[in-house]
């Protein structure tokens, strides 16, 4: 990790972090102050593009879910779901309910990792004034030791599911190359329960964080499932009142370039500046919770909705526990998909997928020949989209804060960068190269 | 991939195949999974430090093996031990990129969650090209802390 370095000051002040530590991957942040005003907000991405949209052309449709993991260490899953998704969209095949069970349970696995992950590595050292999670770890082992447990719960269930905790092996196009035993997810049931009261002491934990005062009026985007807080599909909603299927997503959300970033920056409807995740999926869907979760995000002291986002990390931790309780609930159901996975002939066509990744929404769309090689593909991943959000928080987060020693000022912008998890390596696989000519 | 179950000495080789020197882990790793004596664990890690901590809970004692940038000559071995203290210089992680092996041990410290003993072997890369194979150097390290580690592992031996 590197230490924030405040560059000299130009043009008033500038608070400049050359590479923002407890992010994953490569980023930095820049914020010009001139006369009392914000001039200039940036989140510097300067990971270089990885071009997955490209090297996926050309490959057979059924390669698509490995090949799209690799994207991410930590959310594959969401990868391997979007990627099935809308492969399957592409060839006119719904899978049946015990599979879209399965994979609900695996991407519970990765929420529950994603989201300890951050809340006690990333996140929380950021509220109780540790310069990381190791010194923190110095201090409080103890709460240290039940994050790293509530991750590998989570981990412990993408193995069993999913084969392996990272980049599962076991995820195809049409379900699952073989469907666990009812006798294999048995043994997970004592490890969640754990689990849950873990994420229950979290949520207690993180609500007694000292909060900035920061509030936005957020336009918040998320996908919305009839009857289940979001994670596998559903329509794409807004706090704005859009509701449209994800196959109508392109038409309206643009990507567009910018010059201090590697990742595409996502617009809606022409020019506006939305949220995804957790605080999007909790102010959009907080009545989909089950009593039990409601209950424990009303005694955090959280409401309908959340537009603070510095409070983000109470919402990581009720999303959590919902994870661990709706993980128990699934295997409580289980019955194992026989067959494990439907067959998926290719046809001519173009598919859309949308699920919630642990930060967020994450858009595939591809377009499959008939011989099932893919033609075309796009994927938005959930970082990405929240670039214009966040610099839009730095902008009105700084001017009531000038007054702060700037190495405070630093810390606290840093602060706001990591309220949105940002996965950096997952922004920056795109691909649009635009040669101009004269 | 390890060779027992809850081995007593485990060795971790620690890399990436896909980049050139970083593999110089592995590379010990696949060495000794041959030579090394029965009841010796063997295995190959990408370095992710929660699931080192796991790996090593069940484990007394620990050899660690990984690739390092230090700014030295490639296919220099460094040798460092735990019990020494936390460590500093050139085995501190230079990347921003979340948390490294160096951190998976401090943090092993922190919580009370190292094994008895804890030794790793550091290898000096010179190229981390993608696709890349083993440089000449590092080859030659590699198989010189594989000899190392099997006459740390059985004395006089």
């Amino acid at each position: 990790m590197k230490d924030a370095s405040p560059a000299a000051p130009v043009s008033g002040e500038s608070i400049r972090v050359g590479a923002l530590a407890r992010v994953e991957g490569e980023g930095g942040l820049e914020v010009l102050v001139t006369d009392g005003q914000v001039t200039e907000a940036r989140l510097n991405i300067y990971e270089p593009p990885r071009f997955f949209e490209a090297l996926l052309i050309g490959r057979r449709h059924t390669e698509v879910p490995d090949i799209t993991a690799r994207i991410c260490g930590i959310c594959p899953v969401a990868y391997q779901m979007s990627a099935c998704q809308a492969i399957e969209d592409a060839c006119g095949v719904t899978v049946p309910a015990p599979i879209r069970a399965l994979r609900r349970l695996i991407y519970c696995g990765e929420w529950i990792e994603s989201h300890a992950l951050h809340i006690y590595l990333l996140h929380a050292p950021d509220f109780l004034g540790y310069q990381s999670g190791l010194h923190m770890a110095q201090d409080r082992p103890d709460l240290l030791q039940r994050g790293l447990q509530l991750k590998k719960a989570g981990n412990r269930l993408m193995d069993v599911v999913g084969g392996r905790s990272v980049h599962p092996v076991n995820v195809r196009v049409g379900g699952f190359y073989r469907a666990p035993a009812r006798r294999e997810l048995d043994p997970l049931r004592p490890v969640l329960e754990r689990a849950r009261a873990e994420a229950l002491a979290t949520v207690r934990w993180v609500a007694g964080f000292p909060f900035p005062d920061f509030s936005e009026d957020y336009l918040f985007v998320s996908l919305h499932e009839p009857d289940a807080y979001p994670i596998l599909g559903g329509r794409v909603i807004s706090s704005g009142g859009l509701d449209i299927p994800v196959r109508q997503y392109g038409q309206h959300f643009t990507e567009v370039q910018v010059p201090h970033s590697t990742a595409l920056h996502s617009l809606l409807d022409g020019d506006v500046t939305y949220m995804v995740g957790p605080m999007a999926r909790y102010s959009l869907n907080a009545g989909q919770l089950p009593a039990s979760v409601t209950d424990a995000a009303r005694a955090a002291g959280l409401g309908a909705t959340c537009t603070n986002p510095f409070r983000s990390i109470i919402v990581r931790a009720v999303e959590t526990l919902y994870a661990c309780e709706e993980a128990l609930r699934l295997i409580e159901q289980y019955e194992p998909p026989d067959p494990p996975w439907v067959e998926v002939p290719p046809r001519d066509g173009t598919g859309y997928g949308a699920t919630e990744a642990p930060r967020g929404l994450l858009y595939h769309r591809y377009r499959i020949s008939a011989d099932g090689t893919v033609a075309a593909a796009a994927i938005i991943p959930p970082t990405a989209q929240n670039q214009r959000v966040i610099e839009s928080d730095l902008r009105d987060f700084v001017p009531a804060r000038l007054d702060l020693p700037h190495d405070q000022l630093t810390w606290e912008c840093e602060q706001a960068v990591r309220n949105y998890d940002p996965c950096i390596s997952c922004s920056t696989h795109f691909l649009t190269v635009k040669v101009k000519r004269s | 991939m390890t060779a027992a179950a809850d081995p007593q000495v485990l060795v971790i080789g620690i890399g990436n195949t896909y980049r050139g020197d970083d593999a110089a882990g592995l590379a010990v790793a696949e060495w000794l999974r041959t030579s090394a004596p029965p009841g010796v664990g063997v295995l190959r890690h990408e370095g992710e430090p929660m699931s080192l901590l796991e790996e090593w809970d069940q484990a007394a004692v620990v050899y660690l093996v990984d690739a390092m940038t230090s700014g030295g000559e490639p296919g220099s071995v460094y040798r460092f031990d735990a019990a020494d203290g936390p460590l500093t210089g050139r085995f501190r992680p230079r990347g921003s990129h979340a948390l490294g092996v160096a951190d998976a041990i401090e943090l092993g410290r922190a919580l009370g969650r190292l094994p008895g003993r804890l030794v790793g072997y550091g290898i000096e890369g010179g190229c981390f090209d993608t696709g890349a194979t083993l440089s000449p150097a590092v080859r030659e390290a590699v198989a010189v802390v594989a000899e190392r580690l099997l006459e740390e592992i059985i004395p006089g031996g």
